[in-house]
């Protein structure tokens, strides 16, 4: 029997009160200095990065999430720029289908003139635009011509603004305004909805105008495609890969592992490259006595073939992985209490692989959701996801509310299925190679 | 499925079991077919991507090193050498930021006590989940004008797209390290410590030659996922900061020149280099885990 030393003597303790450390302090106190201490040296490894994270890249995500609501036009708030409108409006009701009183059409007068001046005008246009088509004009003819008007002495303004343009006694253009006059707006998740705010309240586009409700069909519609494609291919290679003796599969692993590691440009340009009228494939199609050349690219078939094929070692790696680890031995004794081949393998082998198809799909589905650049070079008309339509929106119609509204929507699922990767697989439990 | 046929097996056993090495056979060769038939075409001595009848008669008259000449600014086109340039300059300080910072995070993360770690992995991992086009179309706005519409300024230079490039990458890196670190012996680092070793000692000149190879691993592939990236140089980076990939990107959409065949051979070499030094370090790593004892 070991000896107690007798700074720690128990019996001594339980008399005269707490355990003590060697230090006099009480061993509990001690112990949770020691353990506070341990938390925040892991905290003060970790906070440089997680600082880093939080500006480079958390702070971007949610100043892309303001911009969904935000009303500006350029980089100003709308009600910024027009003060005077937008109290004056206050007291006009759309639904009676009347124009605005003179009231108003004063104080668009003041406020037109003021951003005329600051060089405004035009983006504000602009920012109307994108509720109700055709203002945007109104908007840049009018700053000029207004900025040269008196405003103590030449009303009455109404008048003078359906001079320049009939636009200007349009009921419709001015509940628009009416509608975007705060400084935040729900009319980019309007619009990504396919529903409008017109003078009778809000209502859903016309059936052939809802656009981003077939987009996200389709780009969840052809991400579950995938991820059935990569499914059915990659787990008989899975299998094979965790059957073969180490040396073998360590070898054919590598031909997972290359395209996985070889650029997703190369891989979509060979792709391209390949699948195009004059390609290779066609090419050899035609070689084989064929006479007719066929449409590989630039539709929904390119996409998924190019997209199967980038996204296949995300679903073999976590498949092996999980594979690796069921013994062989499941299978042969199954066979020899009497289950026939596909018995063994539909009620002994399979359940034990859910938890990488599991794993697997989640993975590729989560990718496939936001993938933007194979879409983009090989999807032509009908083959492009919403990620192309918010480039689209960003980069070339400049409509970067309604791009953020999209943006956020999607990322809005891409969480979800994140969540859910998290209890299913666990994150930490990511493996790459 | 058996790795070897038991000479028992029936006739549709055997059928099967031929059908199935077929099937894998040929997913293989969907895997690896676009990317090694590129190779060839590389060489073609005419400006047209597929192989021509020369090049299917083995006459060296069909193959030439044009396209790649191309890439070198033989044509006094130098836009290609310049995107790789920028590349080379983007890539590795992107990953010199996430290794240093990953590293550390991850070494916190696998202490014994960590309040909220798997709140904390997660949010670090999910630069890897997000959609690039959403993460590229923040940091335009954030990087050139954060929420109170002052300027920043870092859109459209080179530190922009650098720091973007670095938050891509550290998932990549605390997954290969936190996965190295599960395995490392603590108690190597109490030795030190009670031999005298400072922490920093302790850190420089035990733990991180053990823990090398997956910092080495996390660091190629953060190298790899800045050096092929597209959609943040597009909308963070402007002309001046074009890469590869950009320049790449941007001929596929537009009229596609064959010098694109010359570029994606390159980068399919490096691809090969790179798989080829994490495989060493992974098979090192194995062997030295393998002969320390537990």
């Amino acid at each position: 029997m070991p000896e107690i030393p007798t700074g720690y003597d128990m019996s001594d303790a339980t008399l005269d009160g707490p355990v003590l450390s060697a230090d006099g302090k009480p061993l509990k106190q001690s112990l949770n200095n020691a353990l506070r201490k341990q938390k925040l040296r892991a905290l003060v490894l970790i906070a440089p990065l997680l600082i880093f994270v939080l500006v480079s890249f958390v702070a971007p995500i949610g100043s892309m999430l303001m911009r969904s609501v935000q009303n500006t036009a350029g980089v100003e708030y709308v009600p910024d720029l027009l003060p005077n409108v937008v109290v004056a409006i206050q007291d006009w009701d759309p639904s009676t289908r009347e124009t605005p009183p003179e009231a108003v059409y004063r104080a668009m007068a003041i406020d037109m003139a003021t951003a005329f001046e600051n060089k405004n005008h035009t983006q504000l246009g602009r920012r109307f635009n994108y509720e109700v088509p055709g203002i945007s004009s109104l908007f840049r003819s009018a700053g000029r011509p207004v900025s040269r008007w008196d405003i103590a002495t030449d009303g009455p303004f109404k008048e003078k603004f359906l001079d320049l343009n009939d636009g200007w006694g349009d009921v419709e253009y001015w509940a628009a305004i009416k509608a975007n006059s705060g400084y935040y707006t729900s009319s980019y998740f309007l619009a990504a909805f396919d529903a409008q705010r017109g003078i009778d309240g809000i209502t859903m586009k016309e059936p052939d105008q809802r656009i981003y409700q077939k987009l996200m069909v389709r780009t969840l519609g052809l991400s579950l495609l995938i991820t059935f494609c990569t499914l059915a291919l990659g787990y008989p290679v899975a299998w094979l890969l965790a059957d073969l003796p180490l040396r073998t599969s360590n070898l054919l692993l590598i031909l997972v592992l290359l395209p996985f590691w070889t650029s997703l440009l190369v891989r979509t340009s060979a792709w391209k490259i390949l699948l195009q009228d004059q390609g290779v494939i066609n090419d050899f199609w035609i070689a084989l006595g064929f006479t007719e050349r066929m449409t590989l690219i630039n539709n929904q078939l390119g996409v998924v073939i190019a997209m199967t094929h980038i996204l296949l070692p995300f679903m073999i790696l976590p498949l092996y992985s999980v594979m690796k680890t069921i013994p062989p031995s499941y299978l042969r004794a199954a066979k020899s209490l009497g289950a026939s081949n596909w018995t063994a393998f539909w009620r002994v082998y399979f359940p034990q692989t859910t938890a990488g198809i599991g794993a697997g799909a989640l993975l590729v589905f989560i990718l496939a959701v936001g993938y933007f650049i194979t879409p983009e070079l090989v999807g032509g008309a009908d083959g492009t996801f919403i990620s192309n339509r918010i480039y689209f929106q960003f980069a070339v119609s400049g409509n970067w509310g309604l791009a953020a509204a999209l943006g956020t929507l999607m990322l809005l699922v891409v969480l979800i299925l994140y969540f859910v990767y998290d209890k299913l697989v666990g994150v930490d439990n990511v493996k790459l190679g | 499925m058996a790795s070897k046929l038991p000479p028992y097996a029936t006739t549709g056993e055997r059928i099967w079991f031929y059908t199935f090495r077929v099937i894998c056979a040929l997913v293989f060769f969907y895997l690896i077919f676009p990317i090694l038939i590129i190779i060839p075409l590389s060489f073609n001595a005419q400006n047209f991507f597929t192989f021509t009848p020369e090049m299917l008669r083995l006459d060296p008259a069909g193959y030439s090193l044009k396209h790649y000449k191309d890439f070198l600014g033989a044509n006094g086109d130098y836009s290609w050498m310049q995107a790789f340039t920028n590349s080379l300059i983007i890539a590795p300080l992107a990953t010199l930021i996430a290794v240093s910072l990953g590293t550390l995070a991850a070494i916190g993360l696998t202490q014994p006590h960590v309040p909220y770690r798997k709140q904390i992995t997660a949010l670090l991992i999910s630069p890897m989940i997000v959609p690039l086009i959403i993460t590229s179309a923040g940091m335009f706005f954030f990087y050139s004008r954060p929420f109170g519409f002052s300027e920043l300024g870092l859109q459209g230079t080179f530190a922009g797209v650098i720091l973007a490039h670095a938050a891509l990458g550290i998932p990549f890196v605390i997954i290969t390290v936190t996965a190295t670190l599960s395995s490392f012996d603590t108690s190597l680092t109490r030795a030190a410590a009670n031999m005298g070793a400072n922490p920093v000692t302790t850190f420089f000149r035990v733990q991180m030659p053990l823990i090398l190879p997956g910092v080495i691993s996390g660091g190629l592939f953060a190298f790899i996922t800045s050096f092929d990236e597209v959609v943040v140089v597009l909308l963070v980076g402007s002309a001046g900061q074009k890469t590869l990939p950009w320049q790449m990107f941007i001929g596929l959409r537009e009229q596609i020149s064959p010098t694109i065949l010359a570029v994606a051979t390159i980068l399919v070499v490096i691809s090969i280099a790179l798989l080829t030094t994490v495989e060493l370090l992974r098979r090192r790593s194995e062997r030295l885990r393998g002969m320390s004892p537990g």
